[in-house]
């Protein structure tokens, strides 16, 4: 629980070094320890600050956790991915509204409790989950949300909630060399510094590790870029942010392997030579922050971070804690800057990248947890063993976040080159019908394809692999996401801000038996326009899910099409249900024929 | 030797540093393009001016011109794209060109008549948007708003104000201004200030200058915004004509 008092705001401003790149960090200490961040709150950070007010309202009104208007005393989210709509997630949120006597995004009469829907909150194995006050709650059925409905009635403080609501087990179903094997904090480290930093870098590099991310950008490259690059400072940012929905590796490694994830910083900082390092953790795991933070101090008490580093002189370096704020986009590496310098997640021109101009325009590697876990075994072992796993193409292994239509969902470490239908054996996933592989900005493949192969050369991931059987509904599926993506776009470019909500009206349209041939086309032609001309990786991947399940399951689609043709996207007969609603009037002849 | 790179299929000469679309209009061609002002930091959010360079797809404001590159620009194929990027702008505020006293001056309207838009194409969003006439000389307009930060970046770097800033994400971004009411008056924004001239579209106008010069005899009325290079000599083409 924050250590700070409520709304104070001048110590919270202190306490984050009085400096306006902390801006979002600030926000969040604001927001949680008051509930909301008024419009007062914004003019006198501004004063505090001495920066325009005009600016502190462009991050506030960014980022989805940061409210002017009250939530209440209790701010409940429900994350809204598919693999929680197919857990019941719709019906339990009702449930809880009809227990609790409130509407779904209305502050409830007493003013006590906020309901609304989230983004994906990193927990697809235990769906369908919740946020309540930023702090995660897995597993829901009827008897957890009956509990949590009296424990709000009795108005009871979140930190007297019984402990094993917020118990979130790693599900670690398959281990290998990251999620298995004793790591003894140190061993890495001392490795490098035997072995020198142009040695380990070497290392890294015969090791063919590539970064975990979802690209697939060879580690060792990034690193020798930025490590010849010039600056004042280099900076070391671990990319917690882990948003792509039915990913959670991530969580899973900060929970239990943050020595790994942590020595892998600090070994990246010896080869470029960086003083500072950043985990920017995804606001939704808000609830590993003080384990995390304890883990720190363990490693400083060690001589594993701070000052001349396991003995040796010079050696300087430490991890500071971001936590982002509800924005998937914050996850793309120069937004996630942008984050970490207080500003909007909004993607920069590149070039110039990180490994260049990163933090503060100084050169920066920004790598994926898992990536900075391989590199503190590769420091730790060296790089041949490392390369001797997995494909050619893509060396070591892989955690792969796997839940939906399977009996055993969590996490299975596997060796790249893994095919997708070992995966399903795994898990017991016997009715498999697809699988979104990498989270909706990756691909989505049907039966036909299940001997495909988990490999850059192949299936790239991140990590999220969805199942989906026979009686799942793709189209379903697809829109979801359409919904996702028109949520997260940070707006900056045209295609992207208007084509991601043209797409996600078009599939609510086709839902509602409106739609026609016509508008699959012109999901196509959006699609093109994404592809080509986005600004970022968003952008150009938003159409993936609806124009791969077009392709692969068209069954879908076509059922819902009321006419080949065209069908107006303008509703004459919605639009009439104003004039019925004021007149009282429902009968036959109140609306339009609808053919 | 002047160093060169070809833009379908013409040598266009450049200096270090200069992007594709500076280097064009120095040679005298027309890339479309909103959001880009050759005085302003280049900003990259409109994707009128992409272009082909070598294979890839790529902003001509933000990408640097190199030796040798091939890029090209007026092909069927990516007019088509920006006239569907047009299209979008158009339906993601609300544009009613007859009745705006920017009309004639207005760069969106010209390429939108440039790229031969003839339809918004897409369904309209019809966004609830505030027009703020706080302001004793200054008008928002915040329906024709296509959020290129021309204004934002004029005010800050031109005019050392801050007056304007881009709030909230997606399809929800909106213009802000910088004061607590939210409205333009509680401001120090100036009629005489950069940011006042500088948006493409009507959504910051002057008050009272609306009609100064006739529909039907303004800037793109009878010139297609393509023949109104070179860029610099744009340079304060909002004033007194709306
Ligand atoms: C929209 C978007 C979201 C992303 N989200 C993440 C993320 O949550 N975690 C991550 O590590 N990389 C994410 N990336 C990729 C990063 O931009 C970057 O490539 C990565 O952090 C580099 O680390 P790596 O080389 O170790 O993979 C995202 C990219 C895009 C375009
Ligand atoms: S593609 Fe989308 S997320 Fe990326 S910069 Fe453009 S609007 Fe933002
Ligand atoms: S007001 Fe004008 S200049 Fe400012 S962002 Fe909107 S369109 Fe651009
Ligand atoms: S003019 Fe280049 S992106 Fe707008």
């Amino acid at each position: 629980m924050p250590d700070y008092d409520v709304c104070d705001l001048p110590g919270i401003v202190a306490r984050w070094g009085n400096d306006p790149a902390n801006l979002v960090q600030i926000l969040r200490n604001v927001q949680e320890s008051c509930g909301t961040i008024p419009s007062d709150t914004l003019d006198r950070l501004a004063r505090l600050l001495d920066v325009p007010r005009v600016r502190i309202e462009a991050t506030a009104s960014f980022y989805s956790f940061f409210h002017a208007e009250s939530h209440g005393a209790y701010e409940i989210l429900f994350s809204d991915n598919v693999i929680d709509r197919m857990a019941g997630k719709a019906e339990l949120k009702q449930y809880l509204c009809e227990r609790l006597w409130l509407e779904p995004r209305k502050l409830s009469e007493d003013g006590l409790v906020f309901v609304d829907d989230t983004a994906d909150i990193g927990l697809a194995d235990q769906a369908p989950a919740m946020l309540i006050n930023g702090f995660a709650v897995p597993s829901l059925d009827k008897s957890r949300i009956d509990l949590v409905a009296e424990l709000i009635r009795a108005r009871k403080p979140l930190a007297e909630w019984p402990p094993m609501l917020f118990e979130i087990p790693d599900n670690i179903r398959k281990a290998g060399p990251l999620a298995g094997e004793p790591f003894t904090p140190g061993s890495a480290l001392k490795a490098a510094l035997a072995r020198g930093a142009e040695a380990t870098l070497a290392e890294v590099d015969a090791s063919n590790l590539r970064g975990r991310g979802g690209a697939g950008f060879k580690t060792a490259t990034k690193w020798a870029s930025c490590r010849k690059a010039e600056g004042e400072a280099h900076y070391v940012v671990c990319n917690a942010d882990e948003g792509e929905p039915g990913t959670f590796k991530d969580r899973v490694l900060l929970n239990s392997y943050a020595d790994l994830v942590f020595e892998g910083m600090a070994v990246c900082a010896r080869v470029i030579g960086a003083r500072q390092g950043f985990l920017y953790l995804r606001g939704e795991y808000r609830n590993l922050l003080e384990k995390l933070e304890g883990v720190l101090a363990r490693r400083r008490a060690a001589g594993l971070l701070g000052k001349n580093i396991l003995g040796e002189p010079g050696f300087d370096f430490d991890i500071e804690i971001h936590l982002g704020a509800g924005a998937y986009i914050c996850g793309e590496e120069s937004a996630l800057i942008e984050s970490l310098e207080g500003k909007p997640g909004k993607p920069r021109n590149r070039p110039p990248y990180p490994d260049t101009c990163g933090y503060r325009n100084q050169p920066t590697v920004v790598n994926n947890v898992e990536t900075f876990a391989c590199a503190a075994r590769i420091a730790e072992r060296g790089g041949a063993g490392f390369a001797a796993l997995g494909t050619p193409q893509s060396a070591g292994s892989k955690l792969i976040s796997v839940s939906g239509d399977c009996r055993r969902p969590g996490i299975y470490e596997v060796p790249f080159g893994v095919s997708v239908r070992q995966i399903l054996i795994d898990c017991g996933a016997e009715d498999a019908h697809a699988v979104q592989v990498s989270g909706p900005s990756g691909t989505c493949i049907s039966f036909r394809e299940f001997d495909r192969r988990i490999a850059f050369e192949d299936l790239p991931t991140a990590g999220a692999f969805m199942v989906f059987s026979r009686s799942r509904d793709m189209f379903e599926v697809a829109r979801n996401f359409t919904h996702f993506f028109a949520h997260e776009s940070c707006g900056f470019c045209t295609p992207c801000r208007v084509g991601t909500s043209l797409l996600r009206n078009t599939m609510d349209k086709l839902a509602a038996g409106k739609g026609s041939a016509y508008d699959m086309n012109e999901m196509k032609h959006i699609m093109h326009i994404l592809r080509g001309m986005a600004h970022c990786g968003l952008g150009h991947t938003a159409a993936n899910p609806v124009v791969q399940t077009m392709e692969k399951f068209p069954d879908a689609y076509e059922k819902r099409l009321k006419r080949l043709d065209f069908e107006p996207a303008f509703d004459l007969d919605g639009a009439l249900a104003t004039a019925r609603l004021i007149t009282g009037r429902d009968d036959e002849w109140a609306h339009l024929a609808d053919d | 030797m002047t160093k060169t790179f070809r833009l379908d299929g013409r040598e266009i000469p450049f200096k270090e540093g200069q992007t594709i679309i500076e280097a064009a209009a120095a040679a005298g061609v027309y890339i479309p393009h909103l959001c880009h002002h050759p005085e302003f930091k280049p900003h990259g959010s409109c994707k009128l001016c992409t272009v082909n360079i070598g294979g890839r797809l790529g902003a001509a404001c933000t990408n640097h011109a190199a030796e040798g590159m091939a890029v090209e620009s007026e092909t069927e194929a990516l007019n088509a794209d920006r006239r569907a990027l047009t299209q979008m702008l158009f339906v993601e505020g609300n544009h009613f060109c007859p009745s705006c006293e920017k009309s004639g001056n207005c760069q969106l309207q010209a390429v939108a008549y440039h790229l031969g838009m003839m339809t918004p194409h897409f369904p309209h969003f019809y966004p609830a948007r505030d027009i703020d006439a706080s302001h004793p000389d200054v008008l928002l307009e915040r329906n024709r708003c296509i959020l290129c930060e021309l204004c934002v970046r004029a005010s800050r770097d031109a005019d050392g104000k801050n007056v304007f800033g881009i709030g909230g994400r997606g399809i929800r971004a909106r213009l802000i201004v910088n004061s607590a009411s939210g409205r333009l008056a509680e401001t120090n924004m100036s009629v005489t200030d950069r940011a006042a001239e500088v948006c493409p579209t009507g959504a910051i106008i002057r008050k009272r200058h609306g009609f100064t010069v006739p529909i039907g005899q303004r800037l793109y009325d009878h010139h297609d915004i393509a023949t109104q290079l070179p860029l610099p000599a744009r340079r304060g083409e909002g004033r007194g004509e709306g």
